[in-house]
Order: C-alpha cells, then sequence, then structure tokens
C-alpha cells in the first residue's frame, strides 16, 4: 500500500501502511541529502506555493528546500504582510493563487481546520504546515522517522511527549501517529496545560516528571511559548523549569538509552537544558531537522504522483 | 360572521395532552368550538384535514430578523414567510439588531415594518440594557408601553451584577419578563466548542459545561434577591438542570428554554468543521443532549424554540473559531423536533407543550391553546411524510442551516393565523 490521498492534512485519516510508505521514501530522500549532488526531478515542472499566515523561519525553509531539491519551481509568501491586513478572506486568496495553478500548496495558518478549509476550495495538492492546535503533519512524520532511525523500530516503544500538549498541533499529530503505530504514549506536564478529555486519546497523563520519564525510550519536549508562561497557565518560567525542564537528573530516570527531542525553537533554560540538547549522545534535535527536509520530499513527492495520476485519469481542463 | 370547520383531524392538545381525532369550529378568527363526536357543527367553510395533525400555532421565543441593520440576512418579509411555511404563528423577536432596539423609537420602526411585511404575529422584545451593554438599563417602562413582551441583552450576559439586579429589581416592579442567557462569560470568552476529546481533536477553543451552570447559578441568586420574573433564553447541559429544578422548587419565578439544535445535534456534528453547526452555546455532548430531552419531556425545561439566527456566506465560510455562529430554524423547527417524536423521545402534544403552550404562558398571550377562545392560530401538518432538506429551498435569506441534505419526516400543509392561511401546501 502506498499513500492515497489527494492532500496532506493530519496524521488521523492515515492508515499505518501509508504512514510507513511515507517514511521509507524519506528514508531514501535522507541520503540524497547526504550527498553532494541534491538534486532530484520528482517535482519538476511543478509550482510549489508556500502560505504562511502565521510566522514560521524553520518549517517554511524546511518546505522550500524541499521543493527546490525535488525540482519544483518555489514560491514563498508571508501572509500576514499581505491580502489578509486588507480584509480579504481566507477562501478569496485561496482561489486568487488557485487561479495562478500552483500543484502544491503548504499551507500554515493559526486557526484549526483553516487548512481543511481550504483544501476544499482548490484542484491542487493541499499540505498542512500547521493549524491552529490541530494538527502539523510532516513534524510528526519528521519525529517518526527519527525515532525509526535512532531506534530501528517505530512500534512497541514507550514515548513520552513533555510541555504544553493543550496549545500543541504537534502533540496532537504525534499522539495520533505513535498510537497508530504501537507505541506507548505518555503525557507529562502541568494540568493547565493538559487539553480536556485526554484521557480518552488512548495514553497515560503524568504531572510529574519522574514518574511519567521512568523507562521511556524517547523523550519529546514541548516549547512553551511565552506567552503562556506568565501567570496564565503557569505560575512563572522558573517554577516551570524547576518541575517540568528536562535536565540530566530528570533524564535518568528514562532508559540510559533514551533520546530526547525537540520541535525546535527551543527555550533553554525554560523546557530544557541547554548543555543536554546539546549533547549528541542523546539529543537528536539536529537529526530531526534533518529528518524535515527529507520527509517533506517524500510526502511531496508522493502527493505529486498521485495529484500526476489523478490528472491523467480525468484530463481536466486547467481550470 | 366567519365560521371555518376544521373535520378529520388530529387534534394535538397540550393542555390536556391528548391526541384525538376530531373537529375543530373557528368563528371571527378565535376557536370556538373543538369536539369528536360524530355529529359536527354547520359552518360557512369547511376544511378536510384527512387525518393529519392540527396543533396550536408555534409561539417562537428568540427569533432574530436583522431588520434594523442587516436586511440582507433576513426581513420582516423573508422571516415571516419562512415562519408561516414553518407552522410558526408568532415570532418573539430579539432586539440583537444593528442598533440593539432598546428604545421606544426604534421599537417602533421595527414594529411598523413587521406589520407591514409579515404575514404571521410579531412580538417583539426589547434590550435589557442600553446598545445591549450591560450599563445602563433601558426604558424598560416606555418600551413595554410601545409593545416589548421580554427584555433581554441576548447572548450578551450582564456581568455587573449590581446592573443587573437593579434591572430586575425594577423589571419586577413594572411587571416585565427578563429573558438571560445563563453562561459564565469570562470562562466561555472566545470559545467555539464544548471541552471534551472532541473538542480537543479538532484543537477548538473551547468551554467547559460547566459555564452554563455557573451563569445559571448566579442568576438564581439574583433571583432571590430580586423576586423578579425570569427565563432562561437556552438551557443545554445536563449540569445546569439540578438548579433549574431547586429554583422551581423553592418558588422562583423561573422558566428555562432550549434550542431545536441542542434538543437534535451534538458536538460530532461539526465533523469537519462545518461551520454551519457553530451555534451559541456550542453543540454539546451526547450526555447533555439526552438529558436535556428528558428535561423538556418532564417539564423541566419549558419551551422550545428555533433561536432563529440567519447569517449571510461571508460570515459563515471562513475557519471555525472565526465563522458567526448561529443557524437558520424557522423551517426546520417542526421536521427536526418531530424527530424526538419518531424516536418516541416525545409525543406531540409534549412537543406542543413546549413549542405553543408554555411560550404562549409565559409571555401572558391567549394562544397555544386548542381551547375556546383562543385565536385560531394553528397549524396543520403531516408529520410522517419524508423530505430532503434543500437549503436553497428556505423562505429565509440567509441559508445557513445546519440540517442542508438531511431526511426529515413531517410537512407542514397549511398554517393559520387568526383563522386565515398564511401558508397552504396540501
Amino acid at each position: 500500500m502506498t499513500y492515497s490521498h489527494p492532500h496532506l492534512l493530519g496524521i488521523e485519516p492515515l492508515a499505518p501502511p501509508e504512514i510507513t510508505a511515507i517514511l521509507d521514501l524519506a528514508d531514501q530522500y535522507a541520503d540524497l541529502n547526504r550527498r553532494d549532488v541534491k538534486h532530484a526531478d520528482a517535482l519538476a515542472g511543478l509550482t510549489q506555493i508556500n502560505m504562511f499566515f502565521e510566522n514560521s523561519t524553520r518549517t517554511q525553509a524546511s518546505f522550500e528546500l524541499a521543493g527546490k531539491r525535488l525540482g519544483a519551481d518555489v514560491m514563498s509568501m508571508a501572509m500576514q504582510a499581505s491580502s489578509i491586513k486588507k480584509g480579504e478572506t481566507l477562501i478569496d486568496t485561496a482561489l486568487t493563487l488557485n487561479a495562478m495553478h500552483p500543484d502544491l500548496l503548504v499551507v500554515r495558518h493559526p486557526h484549526s481546520g483553516a487548512v481543511d478549509l481550504l483544501s476544499e476550495k482548490v484542484n491542487c495538492a493541499v499540505l498542512n504546515a500547521g493549524d491552529g492546535r490541530h494538527e502539523h503533519p510532516t513534524q510528526a512524520l519528521l519525529d517518526a522517522l527519527t525515532i525509526r532511525r535512532a531506534k530501528g523500530r517505530l512500534h512497541r516503544l514507550s514515548i513520552a511527549i513533555c510541555g504544553d500538549i493543550a496549545h500543541s498541533r504537534v502533540a496532537r499529530s504525534n499522539i495520533m501517529l505513535l498510537g497508530k503505530m504501537e507505541n506507548r504514549v505518555r503525557l507529562i506536564g502541568p494540568p493547565t496545560l493538559m487539553p480536556s478529555g485526554i484521557e480518552h486519546f488512548g495514553v497515560e497523563v503524568f504531572n510529574n516528571m519522574e514518574e511519567g520519564l521512568k523507562d521511556v525510550d524517547v523523550v519529546m519536549m514541548l516549547r512553551l511559548q511565552r506567552e503562556r508562561m506568565d501567570g496564565g497557565f503557569i505560575p512563572s518560567e522558573r517554577e516551570y523549569y524547576h518541575r517540568y525542564g528536562l535536565d540530566a537528573e530528570k533524564l535518568s530516570h528514562a532508559k540510559e538509552d533514551a533520546i530526547v527531542m525537540h520541535p525546535g525553537p527551543m527555550n533553554r533554560g525554560v523546557e530544557i537544558d541547554g548543555e543536554l540538547a546539546d549533547d549528541i549522545n542523546r539529543s537528536v534535535i539536529q537529526e530531526q531537522v534533518e529528518m524535515g527536509v527529507a520527509v517533506r520530499m517524500a510526502a511531496m513527492d508522493l502527493l505529486a504522483r498521485n495529484l500526476r495520476a489523478r490528472r491523467q485519469a480525468k484530463p481536466e481542463v486547467a481550470v | 360572521m366567519t365560521t371555518i370547520l376544521f373535520t378529520n383531524a388530529r387534534l394535538i392538545d397540550p393542555e390536556a395532552d391528548t391526541e384525538t381525532p376530531g373537529w375543530l369550529l373557528v368563528e371571527n378568527g378565535q376557536i370556538s368550538r373543538v369536539g369528536s363526536e360524530a355529529a359536527t357543527p354547520e359552518a360557512e367553510e369547511y376544511i378536510d384535514c384527512n387525518g393529519a395533525c392540527l396543533a396550536p400555532g408555534i409561539v417562537d421565543i428568540g427569533v432574530k430578523v436583522c431588520e434594523p441593520g442587516e436586511r440582507h440576512k433576513e426581513s420582516y418579509k423573508s422571516a415571516g414567510l419562512a415562519a408561516a411555511a414553518g407552522g410558526i404563528t408568532t415570532m418573539v423577536t430579539r432586539p440583537d439588531t444593528l442598533p440593539a432596539i432598546d428604545t421606544p423609537e426604534v421599537l417602533s420602526f421595527a414594529l411598523r415594518r413587521a406589520n407591514e411585511a409579515a404575514p404571521v404575529n410579531v412580538l417583539p422584545m426589547a434590550a435589557l440594557t442600553k446598545g445591549r451593554a450591560g450599563a445602563e438599563m433601558t426604558e424598560i417602562g416606555f418600551l413595554m408601553d410601545a409593545g416589548a413582551v421580554a427584555f433581554t441583552d441576548c447572548d450578551h450576559v450582564v456581568t455587573n451584577t449590581k446592573v443587573f439586579s437593579r434591572a430586575l429589581t425594577y423589571a419586577r416592579s413594572v411587571g416585565a419578563l427578563v429573558i438571560a442567557h445563563p453562561q459564565e462569560p469570562i470562562l466561555s470568552a472566545g470559545a467555539a466548542a464544548t471541552s471534551g476529546k472532541f473538542a480537543s481533536l479538532r484543537g477548538l477553543p473551547a468551554v467547559s459545561a460547566m459555564a452554563e451552570r455557573m451563569g445559571l447559578d448566579r442568576d438564581i441568586a439574583l433571583l432571590e434577591m430580586t423576586g423578579a420574573a425570569y427565563h432562561a433564553d437556552q438551557i443545554t447541559t445536563a449540569r445546569a438542570l439540578p438548579a433549574l429544578e431547586r429554583a422551581k422548587a423553592n418558588g422562583l419565578d423561573i422558566t428555562a428554554g432550549t434550542s431545536i439544535h441542542h434538543l437534535t445535534l451534538n458536538e460530532m456534528d461539526v465533523s469537519n468543521y462545518r461551520t454551519f453547526f457553530k451555534v451559541k452555546p456550542p453543540l454539546r455532548s451526547e450526555d447533555d443532549r439526552q438529558a436535556i430531552v428528558a428535561a423538556l419531556r418532564d417539564g423541566l425545561i419549558d419551551t422550545l424554540s428555533s433561536m432563529h439566527t440567519p447569517q449571510d456566506e461571508e460570515s459563515k465560510r471562513l475557519p471555525f473559531e472565526e465563522a458567526a455562529s448561529g443557524a437558520v430554524a424557522l423551517e426546520t423547527l417542526l421536521p427536526a423536533a418531530l424527530r424526538l417524536y419518531h424516536s418516541s423521545d416525545l409525543t406531540l402534544p409534549q412537543l406542543f407543550r413546549a413549542m405553543a403552550l408554555n411560550p404562549a404562558k409565559r409571555l401572558g398571550l391567549p394562544s397555544g391553546r386548542l381551547a375556546a377562545g383562543a385565536p385560531a392560530d394553528l397549524v396543520l401538518f403531516t408529520p410522517d411524510t419524508p423530505f430532503m432538506l434543500d437549503r436553497e429551498k428556505l423562505h429565509s435569506k440567509s441559508k445557513n442551516t445546519p440540517f442542508d441534505g438531511a431526511r426529515m419526516q413531517g410537512k407542514v400543509r397549511a398554517t393559520y393565523v387568526a383563522g386565515t392561511p398564511v401558508y397552504e401546501a396540501f
């Protein structure tokens, strides 16, 4: 089984073999990316537009590089600076871009479900680069690939996700992906940063790092956003670091070979100890960034194949 | 003197809680006799109901007509036609227009427009505070003289308890009914869904169901202080029910309503961010829905409304969080309510008790019953006729219904206001 959807909007609709298909292809691209000549032509002739309605440097750069390495014509638009300010609705913006015949649309938006809405209005492949607190599928896929390469498998692992689960789309996509691949997922964080009903997600919830990290294979830290630090959700930055910041002592409760992950950008000294983040024996944070490009290449390649197959089956008039 | 005899009817009498075959005689726009004997009285005009249900016309508290201000969304004419087609004979309209209906002058304007254009009865409500801003009470006495039947800031909660308690006290002194939206406004700020697994799965900002009970608890305390007549516009959660029950048992002048959407849909219907299912308060869990159905059956919840809220396409075609709340429901209220009859949750007299009798009683209207002397506001419908709802065929100017494409059962055959047909589809 290969990937059969027209878009990549989230992890929720994917079947485990589809996830494996993306990861297998991404493995090949990871090898390509380590060569001197990093070019392939899977997207040659296609146009990729990145629409970021929310600030992003890393994800946008990663998508841009992935598209360019596969030979696409890539255009990136910082949407919060443009027409949105002039009162244009999301759908009008989408229709305008659609008229330029893009083949791949990479979208990040501050509202949950916005990318789903947009995908209904355009006739190209849409990739969700993060919508509100809903999903961030390529992040979960790159995390999965990183784990699979470090641990040699992506099943029957015990994985802890720590921090601000409530506001995190990364956490949601990861919970779903890791659950689908039959891992034990633990969530660790203060109760104010846990979404309601989380106990129905097939996870174990801990409010204490030492208990939660006990014997896990993977520790995934989440970024704590600045605006949540002051009294609103947690008492203070320093109390948070004391109770939930990952340091060598807390990590000692995990398995000896446990790896440490972070989706970036990190707040050193808030959610993770700086030295630990740089420890090449434990931290795979740089590897995550590397796998990000490979996973995005794989996802766009598969979507482009489906797009071409659809167009061949039904040679529609260019709309 | 005009007389009309409805024969061969299935009479739905919410007052007697009965459903009997019989006839009904209308004289001069009023019901004059109801019976089931084979010998029928003479009349000038005969209407053979062919076994269809004849019930008191629906009295719908909380209809939004977008005049003044947003007539492109709904006018008195379009709302009136939709109401007539939905078996609603009295629309009790909301003051959350642009500007708000908060002075006798604006109220008179709205009433004049209503009388010119709407084929059904229109009874306006007025704002409780100026501009619905929660700071100063409106001219409650003058507004009553001008025709306001109740006072409400609609979905704006009067957060200042001093202002609210004074408004309640004043309203009591002039015999005015206050309708409020029980909700803890700070806890529910920005919410687009009800807290729980579904909202977390979709990543939507959510409010705990507890916020409704907190709002209701506060209002009940103020009622104990002031003794005002109070109606909660929508009770939608199981947790609010014990508080309501106690308040009633303690003899407070309190009643409560619910909306057809909270009675027939749940949070899961939002599915993939379908904004036509975004209402205020947000749809609840299935457990809550079932508790509300039971409360309506037991009479703890008194009234059932459409909470008709027209929204144009532009305000709905947005990401879920940004999309406007509300749904049109004048024409879908009855067929959606009949889902509960077909599922054996509620009987037809129980439904019409909530949709006609109780709202009329609460507002002191003579309608809402099949009794001699009541106005001949009637709806004739066949409860079993199946159809697929096509939103483009609705009479409302706005088409934001969550029931688009839904299979429904029950069609209005005719609607009469004071004995005059305002809608017929035999």
